[in-house]
């Protein structure tokens, strides 16, 4: 499981990471959508991983660590909200700068189209 | 009742935010006497819990009586005393000079202000790495939107990269974290600091790991070499009160970098490497930015080079590590902060009375108010170019006697050009300003009563740092002794009674916000 969940986070973050150096606002909201999905799994794990472990004190025989859940939640709150917020500015920036380039203007002829 | 009072520079902007969102129909001069008031009132509580550290003291607050390390604290030392007055007094200047009109151009701006406020507080007092996340992210959130106050196009552009790039430093905080938080199970700084110190093998290493991305990710926020170049754009852009108070926002990153570093990383390999890295960055940022200082074509841009000129400063003394370096970078950060804050709000005013040519050097009509508006410009030139007779001077001077051997030779070459440099540069757009200009002279953009007396409260502080100079280093050098025995924290916060020994699983935190 491990080698599966670490094989995850590291595809998730080379994805985000590389549309986050695109050079049109929605990739890069993807890209930082994605790497704040491989962040919070990141923060999930640190816990350690197991299986059929409640996050209750005597539900289960060896209790997971509730902290890095409550760190995740707290962390996807945020991230939501920050996400929000960059959708609406980039939608702003496209009407006020009339591009969607990250720089408010096309970049020169081997830009992404 | 007494000890809940170190809460109050969190609580006082919150509930003062809120309260303002709530009132956005009131009218204009209701919103600025609330807010007026709001920031005197973290002053007077900055003031009060100033005094109470100066003694030595050191005031913990347990969040919900949930004891350390398991919950989150608020620690009060010097250093968190030193950075929240500085806060409250630079608020209050942006804030007297925002009521003067600038609030009014777009919405809530009271509101938000508050907010920064609160995350920044906050940032100075939590005892707790992911709180302090959390509160970087509220100070962030609010930036973002005071940064685009008033909208048009150059904001808006700014603001795009602003964002975007602070939330991927979000996000490497956050692996920070988790690989700290996997490393030794606690979140709390002094209790980490504790586990730190015995650890070896595997969990050092990643201990090392985890210290270096806190650390970049502290950089991007202080805007050291090579992460800096959204900072000069971005400052330019901001309204003239949150560029001021931006003047603090670098020195979060600072503030940051100096808890991290000497409560809890402390005789850590990671340490070691931090001390290098920011040795050389700071020092070449010093070189560029003194670079920037003398290629701006706009004040605006120049004040954001000086900025940065200060940052590499403070870092580069940060890396000297001892007492006296430390005790030097915290008598001068108070003066430039407060420096720069006053030079935009100056800027403002020039451009305010120079039509068309804003604040870009170029020839431009004549000011109406010369003499005022000179001789402040004047004395902060003389103030952020590190000139005697105001405070600069001597924190430069401090700061050149506390490196040693071969450190002196990178150090006082660099600092001193640094303020040849930028006595170049304000020179230059001094006489730009005052004197090169068309004759005849429109009768616009007066200063106005509020304007003015924040910038005078902001530049008072360069005179009144050298009369206090005294027992204003006294402090700083007592701040820095404090820095210096991390053990004192740990014991006072933790006790004798080790939490070691609970298991890894047991280690459980409080709920966090």
């Amino acid at each position: 499981m491990e080698a599966l969940f670490s094989l995850v986070v590291g595809v998730l973050t080379a994805s985000g990471i590389y549309l986050l150096l695109r050079g049109r606002t929605f990739p890069v909201i993807v890209g930082l959508a994605l790497l704040g999905y491989a962040v919070n799994l990141f923060l999930f794990s640190t816990g350690g991983l197991h299986t059929h472990a409640a996050a209750v004190i005597g539900e289960s025989i060896s209790p997971a660590d509730p902290l890095p859940q409550a760190l995740v939640l707290t962390a996807i709150v945020i991230g939501f909200a920050m996400t929000a917020f960059v959708v609406i500015l980039a939608i702003r920036a496209r009407s006020e700068l009339g591009s969607d380039h990250v720089d408010g203007q096309q970049g020169e002829a081997g830009d992404a189209k | 009742m007494i000890q809940h009072l170190v809460t109050l520079p969190v609580l006082i902007p919150m509930i003062g935010a809120v309260v303002l969102l709530l009132v956005s129909q009131a009218s204009d001069s209701r919103r600025r006497q609330l807010s007026v008031a709001l920031c005197v009132a973290q002053l007077l509580v900055s003031a009060w819990l100033l005094s109470r550290a100066a003694s030595g003291e050191m005031l913990f607050y347990a969040l919900g009586n949930w004891q350390a390390p398991f919950g989150i604290v608020l620690m009060l030392d010097r250093l968190s005393a030193l950075m929240l007055t500085l806060t409250a007094v630079l608020a209050l200047g942006c804030v007297l000079f925002a009521c003067a009109g600038e609030d009014i151009r777009g919405s809530n701006f009271h509101g938000l202000f508050q907010l920064q406020l609160m995350g920044l507080n906050g940032a100075f007092l939590t005892g707790d790495l992911f709180n302090l996340f959390v509160f970087f992210e509220i100070l962030l959130l609010a930036s973002y939107a005071l940064l685009m106050h008033g909208g048009g196009k150059e904001r808006i552009g700014a603001g795009l990269h602003y964002v975007i790039l602070n939330l991927a430093g979000s996000a490497l905080f956050l692996v920070a974290l988790g690989v700290l938080y996997g490393a030794t199970g606690t979140l709390n700084m002094a209790d980490m600091a504790r586990r730190v110190a015995v650890m070896d093998g595997d969990q050092a290493a990643l201990v090392t790991a985890g210290a270096l991305l806190l650390i970049v990710v502290f950089s991007l926020k202080a805007a050291l070499l090579p992460l800096y170049f959204w900072l000069p754009r971005t400052y330019a852009a901001a309204p003239a009160p949150v560029a001021a108070l931006f003047a603090i926002m670098t020195k979060v990153g600072l503030y940051a970098i100096l808890r991290v570093q000497s409560l809890i990383f402390v005789d850590t390999p990671a340490a070691e490497a931090i001390t290098t890295w920011l040795w050389w960055s700071g020092l070449a940022t010093i070189v560029l930015a003194g670079i920037g200082v003398l290629a701006a074509r706009d004040l605006r841009n120049l004040v954001a080079y000086l900025v940065l000129v200060s940052v590499g400063t403070l870092l580069a003394g940060k890396a000297l590590g001892s007492t006296e370096a430390v005790g030097a970078l915290l008598y001068y950060l108070p003066h430039t902060t407060l420096a720069c804050g006053a030079l935009y709000l100056i800027a403002e005013l020039i451009s305010q009375q120079r039509g068309k040519a804003g604040t870009r050097l170029v020839r431009g009509r004549r000011l109406h108010q010369r003499h005022l508006l000179g001789g402040m410009f004047l004395v902060a030139a003389v103030a952020v170019a590190g000139l005697p007779p105001l405070a600069g001077a001597l924190g430069k001077l401090l700061l050149m006697q506390a490196a040693e051997g071969a450190a002196r030779l990178w150090l006082w070459p660099l600092l001193l050009l640094a303020g040849l440099v930028a006595l170049i540069a304000m020179s230059r757009a001094g006489s730009v300003f005052f004197w090169a200009s068309y004759k005849g002279a429109a009768d616009s953009g007066r200063v106005t009563r509020p304007q003015l007396a924040g910038v005078l409260w902001l530049l008072a502080s360069a005179p009144l740092l050298v009369g206090f100079a005294g027992p204003v280093s006294d402090y700083a050098r007592a701040t820095a002794e404090q820095l210096a025995e991390p053990q004192v924290v740990i014991f006072r916060l933790l006790g004798e009674s080790p939490a070691l020994q609970f298991g890894r699983l047991a280690t459980d935190e409080g709920e966090s916000p």
